[in-house]
């Protein structure tokens, strides 16, 4: 039944660019956007509770492979070789912090994307000698947006498997306990590294499925701190340990965000940062865990 | 051409040190990270150069006011917004992630807020640049004026935090928060006076920095970064450790940026980061697990 009701309801989504307006359309390529990457985000870093900042440098990783490769080689193998980009960084990155407190990963992510954005301009201007590339891709808007449904459906389906196998169990123990974990034989290091890994490999996809929209790259537009910053909130409104929860937050946030950047365009940074205060101080476990809590002390009431 | 860079590299390591002072100060005695660390930083250098520009106040009399100041906002700061998640996270290791939730939500708050109201220019402000001669070397003199407000404040809170009885319970409650209020401690006070401090020794380094050198509304990450890649360089809450830190990341920066590129200092201070990370995660001076 419920199989049915989420094939039913993809169906739908799927079918909706037939219905809707070209800003609807980019309205809904948006959104599914960051419901993937807040769920891509949520997959590592909702049950281990190590708070990813590095989502723009992977998104961005993708989008930059992308203008680099888009007229090398054919498109499939464009997309293939950027995930292979982003899980390689992500190994990397994941092997000289994951052996250690959770404090050097977060400390690490913080300044991730201004690094690699600092190496790739440095790279463009000394090397290559061109800052800006264009993405000619024989791809519409709706091309687009179906394959980012795709990989946004595929993010939370692998989340689900995940979530019921033995992998998904040691991710919440490494979360609620390492020495715990440790005890209980599980190796710290591998698991947080394949869940990472997985993590980092949807972000990056994400980012070069988005950028034939952007049409026209540099390092200042792919890596917009911005939006690491929304994919953490979105997940944490939500709930980034439940499985609809960063889906269920990224929907909402992201219609105030474009609101908000289209009618405040200079303040609503000052917003977000207020939001996401709120959200950490009022709903800690996202909007899912407080409903539930409500419900509980309504049904304690009511006895 | 080396004694330059040498000289240089000292001044810029010597704010540098101070503002990770400031950082381990905070991760030490409180268990907060503090991610808007820089920015608080950037707050003090416009507060600086507002005071210079349009009241005329010259920059040491601003540093005056601005140092209480810093410890004042801090003290605001964690009574109404850290001392909540404090008390929610209880004895559980919640805190962590919270206050870095916190903090980051703070970063874009102040980011923005300084983005409205200074824009996204870099600012700069021309106060002591004549060239005083030190071993042969012309070293602009506001920073050497800069270099020694942070000797002066850096070496006064090492000498407080060492000698002083004061001193002995922060770093008692650096060492072991739960055992600290079974010899009397208030945690709760020293946290906050820790995190005012921190705050602080942030405004100074901010306000000495802005005497210098020019700064933008968005470089307030980059100042948290180096800070932080201090503090795991000369290990957490290691006060003498995260000086020498300091120092060395500013000349290593100072080599990069005149022998290779400007644009690759903070892919320097990164490669550090890792070095550490892969040969020494206690830091430098830290015991080896």
């Amino acid at each position: 039944m419920k199989v049915l009701l989420i094939a039913a309801g993809l169906a739908v989504l799927a079918c909706a660019p037939f219905a809707v307006s070209d800003y609807g359309l980019g309205l809904l390529i948006g959104a599914v956007t960051y419901v993937t990457l807040a769920s891509g985000w949520a997959l590592f870093s909702g049950p281990t509770r190590y708070v990813s900042l590095a989502t723009v440098a992977f998104y961005g990783i993708g989008a930059y492979t992308v203008a680099v490769l888009n007229e090398a080689l054919p498109y499939p193998l464009v997309l293939i070789s950027a995930a292979a980009v982003g899980a390689a960084i992500a190994l990397v990155v994941g092997l000289s912090t994951l052996r250690l407190a959770g404090i050097y990963f977060v400390i690490f992510t913080f300044g991730l994307a201004e690094l690699v954005r600092q190496l790739i301009t440095w790279f463009e201007v000394n090397v290559t000698g061109t800052l800006g590339r264009y993405i000619f891709l024989d791809l519409t808007a709706r091309d687009i947006y179906w394959q980012m449904l795709a990989l946004g459906a595929a993010t939370i389906g692998l989340t689900a498997w995940i979530n019921r196998s033995r992998l998904g169990l040691a991710l919440r123990v490494v979360g609620d306990d390492e020495v715990v974990a440790a005890h209980s034989g599980i190796n710290l290091a591998r698991t947080k590294l394949i869940a990472f890994v997985l993590s980092a490999t949807i972000l990056t996809l994400a980012g070069a499925i988005a950028s034939p929209r952007f049409v026209y790259v540099e390092p200042a537009i792919a890596f917009n701190p911005t939006i690491s910053f929304l994919t953490v909130i979105m997940a944490l409104l939500g709930g980034a340990n439940r499985l609809w929860g960063p889906a269920l937050g990224a929907v909402p946030l992201f219609l105030v965000f474009e609101w908000l950047s289209a009618n405040f365009p200079d303040t609503y940074p000052i917003f977000l940062g207020l939001l996401f205060i709120a959200v950490v101080f009022a709903l800690p476990d996202g909007i899912l865990a407080g409903l539930e809590k409500l419900r509980r002390r309504g049904g304690e009431v009511r006895a | 051409m080396l004694l330059t860079t040498l000289i240089l590299g000292l001044v810029l390591g010597a704010t540098y040190a101070l503002l990770a002072l400031g950082l381990t100060l905070q991760y030490g005695i409180c268990r907060i990270m503090n991610l808007a660390y820089g920015e608080l930083t950037l707050v003090a250098a416009f507060l600086l150069v507002v005071l210079f520009k349009s009241f005329g106040l010259p920059p040491l009399v601003a540093l005056l006011l601005i140092c209480p100041a810093g410890y004042a906002a801090g003290w605001c700061l964690y009574t109404v917004m850290m001392r909540p998640l404090v008390q929610r996270s209880g004895a559980r290791g919640r805190l962590e992630v919270d206050s870095i939730l916190a903090t980051f939500g703070l970063l874009f708050l102040i980011q923005g807020g300084l983005l409205v109201v200074f824009g996204a220019n870099f600012t700069s402000i021309s106060y002591l640049d004549q060239g005083v001669s030190v071993l042969g070397v012309p070293v602009a003199l506001n920073r050497l004026v800069a270099l020694v407000i942070c000797v002066v404040a850096g070496g006064a809170l090492v000498a407080a935090l060492n000698l002083t009885r004061w001193g002995l319970t922060i770093r008692a409650v650096a060492q072991s928060p739960g055992s600290a209020p079974l010899v009397g401690i208030d945690v709760n006070r020293v946290a906050r006076q820790g995190f005012a401090l921190g705050t602080s020794l942030a405004a100074t380094g901010g306000a000495s920095l802005a005497m210098y050198q020019t700064f933008s509304a968005t470089d307030g990450v980059v100042f948290t970064m180096k800070a932080l890649v201090i503090v795991i360089m000369g290990g957490v809450g290691n006060v003498a450790g995260a000086l020498v830190a300091g120092v060395a990341l500013g000349l290593v920066e100072t080599v990069v940026a005149t022998a290779i590129d400007p644009g690759l200092t903070l892919a320097a201070t990164f490669a550090i980061f890792l070095a550490v990370l892969l040969w020494r995660p206690n830091g430098l001076f830290g015991r080896r697990s």
